[in-house]
């Protein structure tokens, strides 16, 4: 038999009391590749990714993973995935080698060999020094790290990481990133999730867009992209108040009317051509509207998803810290 | 086709969790000064604070005393089983052993198992306590031990009854409160400090059918003399039946958990 696919959802249902949490989830991710489940807050990724590493039983619907189904044969499918959840969950009572080697016993490696991989993967993830020093000890950074080092012990073919750089500095996130790169070039099929759209353009070779319990659209980056059309002109507006008069004083400008331009105050129209900005500036001058900036740009993800489901996905400008020891 | 953990795998994974769970026993000290701690602060409350107004049947207050505080002390230590394993649930390391291929009853056998050992420990050191304030048991050494044997299964059954707790509400907080919530009446209603012969007929009643009367009844006749059939049969009884309700209710309630 051969099979390209890893994960295979149909039809996926699951809800909590009165919350669809999954609502007829359908999504392919084939072997050997990156997928990011991007989507905002609550749109249920991590449901799917739970129901995947078999830790919640769907309402209804199927879901296979390599084959497996998640239902009929839950061992049978722990046996082959690594799972890192939304927060790491590393025993702060142990040491960091404790911890993997825990982890090893329970595949039921043995004691030397879970010794063995436990020195790999703690030197593959910068954790040597660390190793046998209680996790208690370690920093946010240092905890993701061996969360994600321990769901390597078992070497898993599919790997399920839910929102893996949330929390983490910009260093750290870079750090997972290279590491993320460095598991699909060694054949891992992996499934991540994320809120940041530039995490999944970085990481991934396919992007399921996800929004209450749905797969909103599916594709490459640049597949993506395209759905939203070419460069965009951001217009600046020097009045937040009247931002209703410049949707009517560019309305004739922009095919669909101008749309709000994300997280400023100013308004975005497809770039139709080289005299637009010109354009805009004379229609505005004559509304008598005043202007701070004009802008081309790139369409990005954010672009993307407003398209799709009208709302803005990126999250607040948090700023990830790292947890000091 | 559906898969399965081996026996010898099954049995490998139990021994692991009940390894990680020795160690945090020994790592965490607020462990050690709930479980073993408190039984002292009570000896020492009992017997010197309050001892000398209560009146027991052949007026030695250190031999009436020890064996109720050894069954509290079986009582407390089961406690923490509920503590530690809500502690695992809202950290996520119950999610992260559920995603590995262990056998489904590791989690809570290891743990009840690793309790079960600290209990053994912690019954040997109140034992001890109890020789240097005055407890002076004159049973053969067969009924002492015998009397160890009855406190660790009553520790074990509770461990059952307490990992339920845990599960059910999954914060380790509220697993202390909860335990204290259905331990305190049932120690204070008990004949652990006072004959029960001196309460009011109706919580007399309660408490003469209190399986930690029965077992701190039949831990005393075992230690200091007495009639033991009864009180052991009756622990025994009790603990079958404890362990018929808990243990499935508690396998149920991990398996379906979400
Ligand atoms: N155990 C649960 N009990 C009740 N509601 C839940 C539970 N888990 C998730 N939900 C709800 O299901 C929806 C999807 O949640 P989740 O899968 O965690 O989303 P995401 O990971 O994308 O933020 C949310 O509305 C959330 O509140
Ligand atoms: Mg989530």
């Amino acid at each position: 038999m051969t099979r390209d696919s890893a994960i295979e959802v149909e039809a996926l249902h699951k809800r909590f009391g009165e919350v669809v949490a999954l609502d007829g989830l359908d999504l392919i991710a084939p072997e050997g590749q990156v997928l990011a489940l991007l989507g905002p807050n609550g749109a249920g990724k991590t449901t799917l990714v739970r129901a995947l590493a078999t830790l919640l039983v769907p309402d209804a619907g199927r879901a296979r993973v390599l084959g497996i189904d998640v239902v009929a044969d839950p061992l049978g499918v722990r046996r082959e995935i690594g799972l890192a959840g939304q927060f790491a969950a590393v025993d702060e009572i142990l040491t960091g080698r404790e911890n993997l080697e825990m982890v090893g016993m329970l595949y039921h490696l043995g004691r030397a060999e879970s010794a063995r991989r436990a020195r790999e993967v703690l030197e593959r993830f910068e954790l040597t020094d660390a190793a046998d020093r209680r996790t208690s000890t370690y920093s946010g950074g240092m905890r993701r790290r061996l969360d994600l080092a321990a769901t390597l012990v078992g070497q898993p073919r599919v790997l399920f990481l839910d929102e893996p750089t949330t929390g983490l500095d910009p260093r750290g996130r870079a750090q997972l990133w290279d590491m993320i790169r460095e598991l699909r070039r060694e054949g891992t099929t992996i499934l991540l999730t994320t809120q940041y759209l530039e995490e999944a353009d970085q990481l991934a070779q396919l992007i399921a867009v996800i929004d209450q319990g749905r797969i909103v659209a599916e594709g490459t980056a640049g597949e993506l992209k395209e759905r939203v059309g070419r460069d965009r002109l951001i217009v600046r507006l020097a009045d937040a108040g009247r931002m209703e008069d410049a949707t009517v004083a560019l309305s004739a400008l922009a095919d669909d009317g101008p749309l709000d331009a994300p997280g400023e105050c100013g308004l975005s129209l497809p770039m139709s051509g080289p005299d637009l900005p010109a354009e805009v500036v004379r229609a505005l001058d004559r509304a008598r509207l005043g202007i701070v900036g004009l802008e081309v740009r790139s369409p990005t993800l954010d672009d993307v998803f407003f398209a799709l489901i009208g709302r803005h996905v990126e999250p607040e400008a948090e700023q990830p810290q790292e947890v000091a020891a | 086709m559906i898969s399965r953990v081996p026996l010898r795998d099954a049995a490998s994974d139990c021994v692991v969790m009940a390894r990680r769970g020795l160690i945090e026993s020994v790592r965490k000290p607020a462990l050690l000064v709930f479980t073993f701690i408190e039984p002292v602060i009570l000896i020492v409350i009992f017997r010197y604070a309050f001892g000398g107004a209560i009146k027991v049947p052949n007026g030695d207050y250190a031999n009436f005393l020890m064996p109720g505080i050894l069954v509290l002390t079986a009582v407390f230590g089961a406690i923490v089983t509920g503590i530690g394993l809500s502690e695992d649930l809202s950290k996520g390391i119950v999610d992260r052993l559920r995603s590995l291929p262990i056998a489904r009853s590791a989690v809570l056998v290891g743990r009840t198992l690793s309790d079960l050992a600290r209990n053994a420990g912690n019954v040997i050191i109140i034992f001890v306590v109890g020789f240097l304030v005055g407890f002076d048991p004159n049973q053969p050494i067969t009924r002492i031990l015998a009397a160890v044997l009855l406190l660790l299964a009553f520790a074990y059954v509770f461990s059952w009854i307490s990992a339920t707790v845990g599960l059910l509400v999954r914060d380790p907080e509220t697993a202390q409160g909860a335990g204290f919530v259905w331990v305190f009446p049932l120690t204070f209603i008990s004949s652990a400090f006072v004959p029960t012969n001196t309460m009011p007929p109706v919580v007399q009643a309660i408490a003469d059918v209190n399986p930690i009367t029965l077992c701190v009844d039949a831990v005393r006749a075992l230690t200091i003399g007495g009639a033991a059939t009864g009180p052991v049969l009756g622990t025994l009884a009790w603990l079958a039946g404890l362990s018929l309700v808990f243990i499935p209710f508690a396998v149920a309630r991990y398996r379906a958990l979400q």
